[in-house]
């Protein structure tokens, strides 16, 4: 049986691994190798790995960092934060990650989707998007969330699932870093409008929450950063938490 | 003993050598025909489209190399599926190792399949020592049905071939290089098949 999958997120700014609430305050948490190494022996199903640091001399550092972590661990790797262009994704790949995520590129320019997804694959490309309710409505915003614009969640993963996107990461901005759970009703509906896997990000805060989320969608993944990064919820105990409670989950 | 890994541009030949590496071993990743006929051990990764995959295998001339290889030879993913006589995903014509057709996933199901799912009915020396139900990375759209060369199963709507074997041609769906502790197990096995060109 396909297993639901858990998925620790290194959010990384100059080298080091940091995780803001709502998008700002950001503080560091330590060595991403060293964390990336941890979560896979313990279990974790796959690393997200996003890149926010926000000039082209910093996003140097980079590619070293991908391939240092991709030496290490033995679990699927996604690697996102900055990706505008095939090559980028050749270069990342040739570093050792598995798979890409893209965002605010596949915004400016949708038809990049197809052109990596022809190139190396559907199953390469995640379409990374951060989404808050703005009156009423879920609209996508750009750069780590900064921008808003006028495309609608909804709208949005139905046409990047079209253009080849193989699967979606929803970061809800109004529940990221609260720690109060995930967007369990928004991530259904993403589950009922496409037929490739979701990720759900956003607000996990205890084990309950991931509970709640996979008994109440059929989202297929959940990533997490602070709970894992600062030891509250440890991947194992979580883990077996979930099967205790009849998720299907991989423990190792 | 010589490892060589088929770089032919499609798809993740690092993780593969990153694998290997964590072994103890190392490979050569090359697309150059002596290379990769005077191995004593091939793996021939892939991940992407089939039919860009084939068009790179002729343009770079390894299509008869690797049919005529007698070593062992281990695809991965695509791989695998190249190994095979033909496959729906762009209407490609494989390399007919083994006389099967690759075929799509249900739209009925979400396509690709992306996680870890359980192999069972493991019959091959690859799968000395792996408990059944082994858990094991897979992300794909295309699948290799039920056939006579089958030596794991994995059920995603359908029972499906995970594992192919034939002579000396081994084929696997899932991603022994991404799939923890015991896909390196699968690895090492495989290293340890008796090679013709020692």
């Amino acid at each position: 049986m396909l297993t639901k999958r858990i998925i620790p997120c290194l959010d990384i700014k100059d080298g080091q691994t940091v995780k803001g609430v709502n998008f700002i305050n950001i503080k560091s948490v330590g060595d991403p190798v060293e964390l990336a190494y941890k979560y896979a022996q313990e279990g974790a199903d796959e690393l997200v790995f996003l890149d926010i640091s926000a000039t082209e001399e910093r996003r140097r550092t980079l590619l070293p960092l991908v391939r240092k972590i991709a030496q290490r661990i033995d679990i699927p790797f996604t690697v996102g934060g900055g990706v505008a262009s095939v090559a980028d994704v050749e270069q990342l790949l040739r570093n050792g990650a598995d798979k890409i995520a893209i965002n605010s590129a596949a915004i400016k320019n949708p038809q990049l989707i197809t052109d990596i997804a022809k190139q190396f694959g559907s199953q390469c490309v995640v379409l990374a998007v951060d989404a808050k309710l703005v009156d009423g409505q879920w609209k996508v915003h750009l750069m780590g969330g900064k921008t808003p614009t006028a495309l609608n969640l909804h709208d949005w993963v139905v046409e990047a699932v079209k253009l080849g996107a193989g699967e979606i990461l929803f970061t809800s901005m109004d529940h990221d870093g609260t720690k109060a759970g995930f967007a369990v009703e928004t991530l259904e509906e993403l589950c009922q409008l496409v037929n490739v896997p979701i990720i759900a990000s956003g607000g996990a805060g205890n084990k309950e929450h991931f509970l709640d989320l996979f008994q109440n969608t059929a989202v297929d993944a959940a990533l997490a950063a602070s709970i894992f990064h600062y030891n509250e919820v440890p991947v194992p105990e979580l883990k077996g938490y979930l099967k205790e409670n009849n998720i299907a989950i991989r423990t190792v | 003993m010589k490892i060589a890994i088929i770089d032919y541009g499609a798809g993740n030949v690092q993780s593969v050598l990153f694998a290997i590496e964590r072994l103890g071993y190392s490979a050569v990743v090359t697309a150059d025909k002596e290379e990769i006929i005077t191995a004593d051990y091939v793996i021939f990764p892939g991940v992407g489209e089939a039919s860009f995959a084939m068009r790179k295998l002729e343009s770079l001339g390894l299509v008869s190399v690797i049919k005529n290889l007698k070593q062992p030879v281990l695809g991965i993913c695509l791989g695998m599926q190249l190994l095979c006589a033909f496959s729906e995903e762009g209407d490609t014509a494989g390399i007919g190792i083994f006389d099967l057709k690759v075929q799509k996933f249900s739209e009925d199901l979400k396509v690709p399949q992306v996680g870890w799912n359980t192999i069972t009915d493991l019959k091959n020396e690859l799968f000395e020592g792996i408990a059944a139900n082994a858990f094991m990375y897979l992300v794909h759209s295309y699948y290799v049905p039920m056939n006579a060369h089958a030596i794991s199963t994995t059920s995603y709507g359908v029972d499906y071939a995970t594992a192919i074997q034939k002579d000396n041609f081994y084929g696997v769906q899932f991603h022994p290089e991404k799939s923890g502790a015991v896909g390196s197990q699968i690895i090492k096995a495989f290293l340890n098949i008796k090679t013709t060109n020692a």
